[in-house]
């Protein structure tokens, strides 16, 4: 459990998700790296050159870390989860909580996850449907509706010229895996419930 | 019991799909076309090539880079001449690099290019190269590809024994071709003997920065010094050069310098002289030459006059320089990769001649003179020579060298490339070129650690050998490959202007360190700006100032007013892509200069001066995007005496 809440800490340090944009013209692809605190250009210039191309399609700029909301609270939010999970973590160890409270945090854990990829989501639908009338090209799907440049939310999807593949980095990774620590840290609990809770911890952190 | 199924199905299935790899693959790597020629030069559609090969340009005096074994061409690098390609030698920037003490000198003649050496082995820093008519030496880097710095040569003329680098790149060295009074002045021709002078410069090259200084001149007998090689290994310390003229004759050179049976090969104890400058030793001369250097911050050249060289007279420094007899003018000298072997080709013999290194010392150390030329002792032929290869072939020119003990002559008039043994002498192949072929090249074939692979031969005639293009045609060059015992004409491909020397290196000594682009954040161009919003038009009298900034697709400004016929505008043009590959140019309309070609994050000047009033455009020369065509502009040119303001504006 604590281990597990400890790994949500690598979204500081490890993007959550990556978009990559290959195309004829960019045999090495443009790169974004989702951080929970802003996006970084795979390669140094990746995100003034996305932008770049983006303004013939009258796509607004990729945001700063100042433009979102997303990119204060979310840091907030996994901290606070972290810290908490840690907690739980801890007075379960020393038999002051039940194994229900790992399943708890979880589930918090799992709708809030949900929740950001909801608004993830989101934020690409706009910024892939939101454009500039004025903007240089202005292009049509086969049945006439404005065409959308939104990526994929997971997987490719080829948008012109450009393959976008959208995929989850480390930080995601290793979120999961701390999330199913904690699944397993309830799972053993949950088997060994009336016995002694440190030696499920114990257990739990062997498995790693 | 369960896992030892799983393992064996495991390896059966392993089994099967290695065996069906080798079914699939059988036929491609076992027919009857493995062994073509057109399959060792093929590099498929999105595959590179093996090796860089820089060729020189000659009298285009540029230097151009091709790739082996495709013989494709990728870039040529402009050097010693104007090059409208780009702007170098027009913008405002470049313009300095072609300033020498007679002015500005739009054009050269380049020969021999020489990579830079760590411990004789090429380590791909720079490449460094000569102009053989107004004497300058060139780098040029090999992470920008770019021109960084050129150096003029006094006291020199033809500068031809040049642009050689010592093992540890210590000194790029220069030889005059041509014997001058030294310093220059007003004298009969005919008082050439005796009196005329054959400098050889040596340029010390700093080992971080390769900034070039001309450290002293060696100043010989009036002989012309044609070719030179960098002692290595064992001789590292000396340097090598073929002489001609050694009757000093000043008229009729053809017949009057081709009288003595032996000219000689001059072997300079760089090392000594070197010591005798550190201890205040040498004459320092008034002189007068151009030393040209150009930032990668301000992406800008500047020109100092230098005032001074020290020279030094050789025979006030025991044992610093000997001539070495060699046969029928010699042409070619080139030092094998151990550094004991100097080949000399009698260009108007049918025979090598190979002095021996250690030879040399001994007969050095045993006094065995045979007379001397101006106070220099001439070593005893028989002494110093080590072999003689009997080619069959006629007028030998050049050698490289392959890593196994072969060496690969050129014969100019038999138009051939011999290949024979070091040490033994003994003939072992020969291929025809087409036609006469000047020098070849073998990657790093001039140094300790050839990669002896391919031979490229460079040659001087083309006939017949392509499409006809008119009685003015490219030359030609022949790959052959050197890697069995037979040589195997694999590829020929026309170069451009006329290639002399030529220098190759694997493709990963380069190929990762090359730029992709010059940061804006790097960019100290006095007229650089870092953002568009900073573009703005600027009068100081009647010198105006025009700040535009380029990104896809548009010019920031690109409406300007207010200019008046008899301005000299200044557009300086910074690009403000962090993209690999998305230069932009610039042109106007009656400017009377080349356009400009601009790389990301660089600055570049033209110089406008409108001489009829109008609405003047000017467009992007690059296709740099999907929107090239609209990245246009206008100068509104009133007339001198209107009192329009100065405007300018984007999208408004």
């Amino acid at each position: 459990m604590i281990m597990g809440s400890i790994l949500l800490l690598g979204l500081f340090f490890f993007p959550l998700w990556n978009i990559e944009l290959g195309a004829p013209q960019y045999p090495e692809p443009l790169g974004l790296n989702i951080h929970i605190n802003g996006l970084q250009g795979q390669s140094e210039f990746d995100i003034q050159n996305i932008d770049n191309l983006n303004h013939y399609i009258g796509m607004k700029t990729l945001p700063k870390p100042e433009d979102m909301w997303e990119f204060t609270v979310f840091p907030i939010v996994v901290g606070s989860m972290a810290a908490i999970g840690v907690l739980i973590g801890l007075l379960g160890y020393f038999d002051k909580l039940a194994y229900y409270w790992f399943f708890g945090w979880l589930a918090v854990m799992t709708i809030l996850g949900v929740l950001g990829m909801y608004d993830f989501n989101a934020w690409l639908i706009d910024y892939g449907t939101n454009l500039d009338p004025k903007a240089i090209m202005k292009l049509q799907n086969p049945d006439g509706t404005p065409m959308s440049y939104k990526p994929p939310l997971l997987g490719h999807e080829k948008m012109l010229n450009f393959d976008a593949y959208s995929y989850p980095r480390l930080g995601a990774y290793l979120m999961m895996v701390g999330m199913f620590l904690t699944l397993m840290a309830g799972f053993m609990g949950w088997k060994t419930r009336g016995k002694k809770v440190k030696s499920i911890t114990n257990g739990t952190l062997a498995t790693n | 019991m369960k896992k030892i199924y799983y393992l064996i199905g495991g390896l059966l299935g392993l089994t099967l799909v290695y065996m069906g790899c080798n079914r699939a693959a059988g036929p491609n790597t076992n027919g009857a076309l493995a062994s073509s020629a057109a399959e060792k030069v093929y590099v498929a559609p999105g595959e590179q090539d093996e090796f860089y090969a820089f060729l020189s340009g000659g009298y285009s005096g540029n230097l151009t880079v091709y790739g082996l074994p495709s013989g494709r061409m990728f870039k040529e690098i402009p050097v010693f001449s104007q090059f409208p390609t780009s702007g170098y030698g027009y913008s405002e920037e470049t313009k300095p690099m072609l300033n020498t003490s007679h002015g500005f000198i739009p054009w050269d003649d380049l020969h021999h290019p020489d990579i830079s050496q760590t411990n004789g082995e090429l380590d791909g820093r720079w490449i460094f190269v000569n102009g053989n008519n107004t004497p300058r030496i060139a780098r040029i880097s090999l992470e920008t590809f770019e021109t960084e710095e050129i150096i003029e040569i006094p006291n020199s003329g033809g500068n031809h024994s040049s642009a050689f680098i010592t093992e540890n790149t210590e000194y790029v060295i220069a030889g005059t071709r041509f014997a001058v009074p030294v310093p220059q002045r007003d004298m009969p021709i005919n008082e050439y003997k005796g009196n005329f002078k054959g400098a050889l410069s040596f340029i010390s090259v700093a080992p971080e920065t390769g900034r070039l200084d001309l450290k002293f001149q060696v100043l010989m007998p009036g002989f012309n010094y044609d070719l030179s090689h960098p002692g290595r290994g064992k001789s590292h310390g000396w340097h090598f050069f073929s002489t001609y003229n050694t009757e000093e004759a000043n008229t009729l050179m053809e017949v009057n310098s081709s009288q003595n049976d032996k000219d000689f090969i001059a072997a300079i104890n760089w090392k000594k002289i070197e010591d005798y400058v550190n201890n205040g030793g040498g004459t320092k001369m008034a002189t007068n030459y151009a030393h040209n250097v150009y930032s990668h911050e301000t992406h800008t050249g500047t020109t100092t006059m230098k005032k001074e060289v020290v020279t030094v007279d050789p025979t006030e420094i025991e044992g610093a320089v000997f001539f070495l007899p060699t046969p029928k003018s010699p042409h070619g000298c080139d030092v094998d990769p151990s550094g004991e072997y100097i080949i000399g080709s009698g260009k108007l013999s049918a025979d090598l001649t190979v002095h021996s290194f250690t030879k040399m010392l001994a007969a050095i150390e045993g006094e065995k003179f045979d007379g001397e030329a101006y106070g220099i002792p001439i070593l005893s032929f028989d002494d110093v020579m080590a072999g003689i290869v009997k080619s069959g072939g006629l007028g030998p020119l050049h050698t490289e060298f392959d890593a196994n003990g072969n060496a690969y002559t050129t014969f100019f008039i038999s138009s051939e490339v011999v290949k024979w043994r070091l040490e033994t002498w003994d003939v072992v192949d020969r291929k025809p070129t087409f036609y006469s072929v000047g020098h070849l090249m073998i990657p790093g074939g001039n140094s300790r650690k050839p990669f002896g692979k391919y031979v490229v031969a460079m040659n001087k005639i083309t006939k017949d050998r392509y499409l006809p293009t008119g009685p003015e045609m490219e030359h030609s060059a022949q790959i052959y490959d050197i890697s069995g015992e037979k040589m195997e004409l694999i590829y020929d491909f026309p170069t451009h202007g006329e290639p002399h020397y030529a220098a190759g290196c694997p493709a990963e000594l380069l190929a990762s360190k090359s730029k992709k682009i010059y940061r804006l954040d790097e960019n100290k161009h006095p007229y650089g700006i870092n953002n568009p919003s900073e573009a703005r038009v600027e009068r100081n009298g009647k010198e105006v100032h025009v700040y535009m900034g380029t990104i896809r697709s548009h010019f920031t400004p690109d409406n300007i007013e207010g200019i008046k016929v008899g301005d000299k505008v200044y557009f300086h043009i910074t690009n403000h892509e962090q993209d690999f590959d998305v230069p932009h140019g610039f042109s106007i309309l009656g400017q009377n200069t080349s356009e400009l070609l601009i790389m990301p994050g660089q600055t570049k000047t033209s110089v406008w001066e409108p001489k009829q009033v109008g609405v003047w455009p000017f467009y992007c020369t690059d296709f740099c995007s999907a929107l090239h065509q609209e990245m246009q502009g206008y100068v509104r040119v009133s007339p001198a005496n209107s009192n329009i303001e100065l405007s300018w504006s984007l999208g408004e």
